[in-house]
């Protein structure tokens, strides 16, 4: 007959050794296995204290970005509604006041927006799809929460510290990533 | 009134002795539970338990905590009494055979001379068979009173291999009797511990073998734990046990094992003999209270070796099938145990008596 691939054993089914009978040395080759593995390097990680490295392309948490002096970049076009394949993020746009220019960089802002974590797929369309530079991914990922409503993002959770009034805390949030832009 | 001539100092002294052997084979018992999940964690190319205190040593702790928080049911069918003997008997003999093991030779404490071993008797091996049998009945009970079908086959089941097996052990031990001439464990461990005395392991490796298997069975450890099959034979004879009940089970195992590996370690390996260094000259130039620590040291190494052999062994080797377990059992270890005897008794006959042909 012939092979498809090489790869099949015929069982071997012939009668134990006297030698084999004794199951002492297999005994004891299957002791030096474990032995062995007992000095061997452990690839555990211990999860709190160490963290995995995130590749350079990672793609976590949503930042709702702002511009050197504070403004939000957002003008709530929807186009990161629109480009995200599970339908996760929805805005409500609103007019800039008189007096809101130090707030919001463009004349229209989103007044709500939020993101369901649990829909995400942190994809990264909305990123790419987004004219202003005002969202992108970041390097953390959703924390656990008890309720479902927990992982509705809304504007106070996605937006990025004032880089005026919280240089450091904005530093931290932008990471990696966006410095290397 | 009969007097007995028994001065409260020896009471004393015994009293402390046998409150200071039990808590430290419990302490040993205790830590074996961790350095289990150690060992087979490193085995497994994991860590282990790491999280409880440094390197996870408070993990017994919260074990213990945890399994004296659980809720406590006793099943309404079965036998009350019964059911609450059958942990604890399983407990006390456990703990019964550290009596007649000798930990040191002496210590000197307010001018008195004391043993570091409980009872000196001089059928010492005698008593350990005879307790190890008894913690049969710590099985049986618990599997009879919890009135499970399960827990009464599992019970018979333990208890038809801790028979087998004590068979073949005590024949592999005769082996051993006939070269020392002495039931007593102390004059066991000074024949070995005597200038020019070789340890028992060099005249007698067969017979070890024998012994260490059988103490395998004894112990419900795996390769032999079939009366605790947990994932292929629904649990065992603790199946209706909850709470520190359940505890007590299996923390006897670990006292079990303990007592094993120290009894190996004085019958083959020269108990607390120190290995490589002559005792006596020793005993001269450090003092006896010194020599003392360094052999008990000495003799827990050896055991905490086994123990670790016990484990090794645990996380190598799958469990037998119970008609392989019965072949070993009665088809191999009781023949190679009588042909061992049968050896060893020609060659002590030629040694004592001369060639005579």
């Amino acid at each position: 007959m012939q092979m498809l691939t090489n790869r099949s054993k015929a069982v071997d089914r012939h009668p134990m050794t006297v030698w084999e009978k004794m199951y002492l040395p297999a005994i004891a080759k299957g002791m030096s296995i474990t032995l062995s593995h007992f000095f061997k390097k452990k690839p555990t990680i211990n999860f709190p204290e160490e963290t995995r490295p995130f590749s350079p392309v990672f793609r976590g948490l949503h930042i709702l970005n702002r511009d050197e002096e504070g403004r939000e970049n957002c003008t709530a076009c929807g186009l990161c509604a629109v480009a995200c394949p599970a339908e996760a993020i929805t805005m409500e746009a609103a007019e800039r006041k008189e007096g809101e220019e130090h707030l919001y960089r463009e004349e229209k802002y989103a007044a709500k927006y939020e993101i369901n974590m649990l829909r995400c797929i942190f994809c990264g369309l909305c990123e790419e799809a987004c004219p202003k530079d005002a969202i992108y991914l970041s390097e953390t990922f959703a924390p656990s929460n008890y309720k479902r409503e927990g992982f509705i993002y809304g504007k106070n959770d996605l937006l990025i510290p004032d880089p005026k009034k919280e240089p450091e805390l904005y530093q931290k949030a932008v990471g990696e990533r966006a410095r290397k832009k | 009134m009969i007097q007995l001539a028994i001065d409260l100092a020896f009471v004393l002294e015994k009293a402390i002795l046998i409150g200071g052997i039990i808590s430290v084979s419990l302490l040993v018992a205790m830590y074996s539970t961790w350095a289990e999940r150690k060992v087979a964690g490193f085995m497994q190319d994991r860590l282990g338990p790491n999280r409880a205190g440094p390197f996870g040593l408070f993990q017994p702790l919260a074990d213990g905590l945890k399994l004296f928080m659980k809720e406590e049911i006793i099943p309404n069918a079965s036998n009350k009494f019964l059911f609450i003997l059958g942990p604890g008997l399983a407990m006390m003999t456990a703990m019964m055979t550290s009596a007649v093991i000798p930990w040191g030779k002496q210590i000197e404490i307010f001018g008195r001379t004391v043993d570091l071993q409980i009872a000196d008797i001089n059928i010492g091996i005698l008593y350990i068979f005879a307790v190890l049998s008894m913690g049969v009945y710590g099985i049986m009970i618990g599997g009879w009173a919890s009135n499970n079908k399960f827990s009464l086959l599992a019970a018979l089941r333990g208890a038809s291999q801790m028979i087998s097996y004590e068979l073949a052990m005590g024949l592999s031990i005769i082996a051993l009797l006939m070269l020392t001439g002495s039931l007593s464990l102390k004059t066991i461990v000074e024949l070995q511990s005597a200038s020019g005395g070789w340890w028992n392991i060099a005249y007698q490796p067969l017979g070890f073998l024998i012994f260490i298997v059988c103490a395998f069975a004894e112990c419900n450890r795996t390769p032999f734990d079939l009366p605790e099959a947990e994932n292929e034979l629904n649990f065992g004879y603790h199946q209706e046990y909850s709470s520190m009940k359940l505890g007590f089970y299996l923390f006897a195992e670990y006292i079990n094992m303990f007592m094993s590996s120290v009894l190996m370690a004085t019958l083959y390996f020269g108990g607390y003999d120190i290995p490589f260094v002559n005792d006596a000259s020793l005993i001269e130039s450090m003092g006896m209270n010194l020599v003392a620590v360094l052999q008990g040291l000495s003799l827990f190494l050896k055991a905490a070796f086994f123990i670790f052999v016990f484990m090794w062994v645990r996380w190598t080797i799958p469990r037998f099938r119970y008609d392989q377990l019965m072949h070993l059992g009665w088809k191999v270890m009781i023949p190679l145990a009588l042909f061992n005897m049968l050896i060893t008794a020609i060659v002590v006959l030629i040694r004592e008596n001369g060639w005579p042909f």
